[in-house]
């Protein structure tokens, strides 16, 4: 199978190891990535923020680019709920019914990794080692907005050697909420104190999730109080062998 | 425009501002984390018994949706009914005329005094505050409302008025109003306590307004649904019974009560069925109140129905579960919102009714989590309606001459500009990569310039790696 | 004021409906497969009715049609109530001797306030809620008076207990009177949240409450 990496920019640009990883387990489990390189950003963080009109043309130009592929598959759960649930929206509210048309054609086709693993390809077993006390944290959007249900946490517990701790009050937002973190930065850090404080009561090394972006803000607190507890994107720790 | 008096909002600083000075308030935030986690495990347990729940929830929504979209005839046909049953209907487009009807109303029973049944519509349209100018109190006889009239606050919460007060708060304000030093913090005798202080009035005072949950078209019937029985005493006793609603709290046929009387007990006390449902249609000879009035009231709500986006916000039955669950409302309570409605309800409400000019911090009073869609009884895409008040706030801004000074515009358009082209978009993360290296330590920006300062004030930034994905993308391919 | 807002407003509503359309609205008269009826064992659903009514802090007890008077001898005895307010159809069947039963002829409120409690009928029971619906129909009497004293006891037919709560609906819409009656739904005794989200029981309406379910 041939399948298409939308990167997205956050992690082209702050997290490559993700996508380095994504890359390695996909061609592990013998399927050809393909990295279309004019991609840049879905326009997420500007949409969501109230920018629509500075959001479209990336939206149009997302779904040009991508349109050509079968599968495309994401490490990024909010960008892909972006593309399947906001990209109608978006074309509903700016009236653009030929976009709206691809939008229909295109979204089916846009997976979240431990989606496109688990529920795509029907397998559990990446074939990792990871022998480190690890917990996971569902992000909203991989939870509540596109619904991967337990598919990280499937892949996870096939991992050999994992010392694998749910977390206490794990469908709680941590307070990212992409320009909330800034906008209302003294709720999302009081959200935030509150995880950092169930993390901490798991005592993983390393919390793991389907997002970079609240991971970010995750390990911004982990680091800044130097709880010596790490983050690492689920693909991460799925690439690791022995 | 819209003014903003005309809705309950008070002058009310951004929505930010407001947290801040809620977060610091530890005693507030024990509260309300202990009274949130409470009644979120209650209403999961009695959801959880119905297997048909997600059906129901559907039903809700299409019931609703009919509603909205044949709201002309089901009002007419609800005032025909209404009448038919000796009832009285009266219109009213905003707070300003619906106080007016409701002042005049009671002024012709000559009554200076009225017992209230909880409503926050009559919230909405402060209609205390009109009644008292015309001379005439307004006794607020649910335990949590009549709370917080003592106490001279404010509510913060749709459905539990003093949620952000604990017992031990509750009994030291009572001690002092009702006379009663020797009360203890005991709930049951404080409620007692509540019970004699208002018995006399029920017997007493002759008119009573109330909200409305529900009213059937079909029928004429008007549906309020309580815990306490001081909804039953407000709609049983007093000759004058005055109900005002919103024009999109009407439910089309009287089997949909079928519905909603399984959706709304269990969202908002997490209970299988409330106390206490009154329904009642007209007037009942020898009966209760021999004289009835429903005052519709539309103040903004067929603005939101105009809004095929914003138009499902009418669906809500306010049921306060997408308050409850909400974790920014657990953390700053419902005074930020400074509005009648808090919570997720209220950051998209709000700003509708009054206009987003008057609230554009409340639809950015969300991490846009979710779970209050989740929750939602008749499945109101909170999210989705939050991201499209979002929009009209930005689009608003941007006509005005001072976004052209505004930093978050202008960045915003100039990395829209960025994404907009690969060859700019890979020039911006070089920059990016250079231009860092005096503020990285050990992997990590701990005081970032400008924007950035806003998040490294509070936690670590990552630094941006010397090698971006594209860029081992294409030494791969390279090497290959 | 009134027809001339009255017309705007419709006016208004209907402008409003057009171009707030989103074109994929739903009819209310779309059917969605939500449940209408219990399983149908009558047997299960009158254990449901006692359980969930028992849940909510009431007292619940079976009796015969023949031995509703002593069972409502025993239960004032036990609650130590003498004079009981009843509605002016109750079957002289249903009263014991020993008490004082005065009869709702459109008495003074104070009277009936003044009483120790109140004994009624109910129109209909929802096993699944633990709900007790009064309609004003027989041997339930005007809303007052099963409101203002501080204990009811309350006399259903196990055949009046439908199982779920669009049953209720659609059985109270075959009696359905015209002019319509007034509906009391009552599930438990008068309770309250405010405080801390706990649910106590008592404060405004009868602050006991037993039933006896009759086979
Ligand atoms: S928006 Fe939904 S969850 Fe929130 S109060 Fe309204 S009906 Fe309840």
């Amino acid at each position: 199978m041939q399948v298409a990496l939308f990167i997205t920019c956050f992690n082209d640009t702050l997290f490559p190891d993700t996508g380095k990883s994504v890359v390695s387990i996909v061609e592990r489990l013998g399927h050809q990535v393909i990295f279309p390189e004019e991609q840049t950003c879905c326009g997420q963080m500007h949409f969501n923020t109230g920018y629509q009109s500075e959001a479209m043309p990336l939206i149009r130009r997302f779904v040009e680019i991508f349109s050509q592929y079968e599968v495309i598959v994401s490490p990024s759960a909010s960008c892909v709920g972006m593309v399947r649930d906001m990209y109608r929206f978006a074309a509903e509210v700016h009236q653009d019914a030929k976009l709206a048309n691809e939008v229909a054609l295109l979204a089916d086709r846009v997976y979240e990794f431990s989606e496109f693993i688990v529920n795509r390809l029907g397998i559990q077993d990446v074939g990792a080692y990871y022998p480190h006390r690890v917990t996971y944290h569902p992000t909203c959007h991989s939870l509540r907005g596109i619904k991967v249900g337990d598919a990280p946490e499937q892949l996870l517990r096939a991992v050999r050697g994992i010392d694998y701790v749910p977390l206490n009050q794990s469908n709680e937002c941590c307070g990212f909420g992409g320009t909330f973190a800034v906008k209302n930065a003294d709720t999302s850090m009081a959200m935030l104190g509150d995880k950092i404080r169930h993390i901490l009561d798991t005592r993983a090394e390393v919390c793991v999730a389907a997002d970079n972006s609240c991971l970010m803000h995750i390990g911004g607190a982990l680091h800044r109080q130097r709880s010596g507890v790490r983050i690492a994107h689920l693909a991460e720790i799925l690439a690791v062998q022995e | 425009m819209k003014k903003p008096e005309s809705v309950i909002i008070e002058l009310a600083p951004r929505f930010e501002v407001g947290a801040k000075s809620a977060l610091q308030n530890t005693q507030l935030r024990r509260n309300m984390g202990k009274a949130t986690q409470t009644i979120r495990g209650k209403r999961a347990a009695v959801v959880d018994e119905l297997s048909d729940w997600e059906s129901l929830r559907v039903a809700g929504q299409h019931i609703k949706d009919d509603v909205m979209q044949h709201l002309d005839t089901y009002l007419v046909q609800l005032e025909d009914a209404i009448t038919r049953a000796g009832g009285h209907v009266h219109w009213a487009k905003d707070a300003h005329e619906a106080n007016e009807i409701v002042t005049h109303l009671i002024q012709a029973t000559g009554s200076k005094e009225i017992i209230k049944v909880k409503s926050l519509t009559t919230d909405e349209i402060r209609l205390n505050e009109a009644l008292e100018l015309a001379g005439i109190t307004a006794i607020e006889t649910d335990l949590a409302e009549l709370i917080i009239q003592l106490a001279h606050e404010k509510s913060s919460h749709i459905l539990v008025p003093a949620i952000h007060k604990n017992r031990s708060e509750i009994r030291a304000l009572f001690q002092k109003s009702m006379n009663l030093p020797d009360l203890t913090d005991e709930p049951k005798e404080l409620a007692a306590a509540a019970r004699q202080f208002l018995r006399e009035k029920f017997m007493s005072v002759r008119v009573a307004t109330s909200g409305a949950n529900f009213a059937i078209a079909e029928t004429g019937s008007v549906c309020v649904v309580e815990s306490e029985g001081n909804g039953r005493m407000c709609l049983t006793m007093p000759d004058v019974l005055i109900s005002v609603m919103g024009i999109e709290k009407i439910l089309p046929r009287w089997q949909d009560l079928g519905v909603f009387m399984q959706l709304l007990p269990r969202s908002s006390t997490g209970e299988r069925m409330n106390p206490y449902t009154s329904i009642w249609t007209g007037v009942h000879a020898d009966d209760g109140p021999q004289e009835f009035h429903l005052v519709l009231l539309d103040n903004g709500r067929s603005d939101v129905l105009a809004d095929s986006v914003g138009r499902q916000t009418l669906h809500c039955i306010r049921c306060s579960a997408c308050i409850n669950v909400c974790p920014v409302y657990e953390r700053t309570g419902g005074h930020a919102y400074g509005s009648v409605y808090p919570g997720p309800i209220g950051a998209i409400l709000t700003p509708q009714l009054v206009g987003t000019a008057y609230a554009d911090s409340l639809p950015y009073a969300s991490s846009l989590c979710g779970a209050c869609y989740d929750v939602c009884p008749v499945r109101i895409n909170i999210p989705e309606v939050l991201v499209h008040l979002r929009g009209k706030v930005v689009a608003e801004k941007q006509t005005q001459l001072k976004s052209w000074f505004d930093g978050e515009n202008i960045g915003m358009k100039a990395m829209a500009t960025t994404f907009a082209h690969r060859s700019t978009y890979e020039l911006a993360q070089q920059a990016g990569q250079l231009a860092q290296w005096p503020f990285v330590y050990e992997g990590y920006i701990e005081h970032g310039p400008g924007p950035l300062g806003k998040w490294t004030a509070m936690r670590d930034f990552p630094a941006i790696p010397p090698q971006s994905f594209r860029d081992w993308w294409r030494e791969r391919q390279r090497d290959e | 004021m009134s027809n001339s807002s009255r017309n705007a407003m419709l006016a208004k509503i209907r402008t409003a409906i057009m171009t707030g359309s989103r074109g994929d609205f739903h009819e209310a008269h779309t059917s969605v497969p939500y449940s209408a009826y219990d399983d149908g064992n009558v047997a299960a659903r009158i254990e449901l009715f006692a359980h969930r009514v028992a849940e909510y802090k009431a007292w619940v007890g079976h009796c015969t049609s023949v031995g509703i008077a002593q069972a409502v001898a025993e239960r004032l005895m036990i609650r130590g109530k003498k004079r009981m307010v009843i509605p002016s159809d109750l079957p002289d069947s249903w009263l014991p001797k020993g008490f004082d039963f005065v009869r709702d002829s459109q008495l003074d409120r104070t009277v009936i306030a003044g009483m120790d409690g109140v004994l009624s009928g109910a129109a209909l029971g929802i096993a699944q809620t633990g709900t007790i619906v009064l309609d004003g129909g027989a041997f339930q009497g005007r809303r007052m008076i099963s409101l203002l004293p501080d204990y009811h006891l309350c006399i259903i037919r196990a055949q009046d207990i439908v199982g779920v709560v669009p049953e209720a609906f659609a059985q109270l819409a075959t009696t359905r009177q015209s002019p319509m009656q007034p509906y009391t739904f009552i599930s438990g005794p008068s309770a309250t949240s405010d405080i801390e989200l706990n649910r106590v029981e008592g404060v405004h309406g009868p602050r006991t409450l037993d039933v006896f379910i009759v086979e």
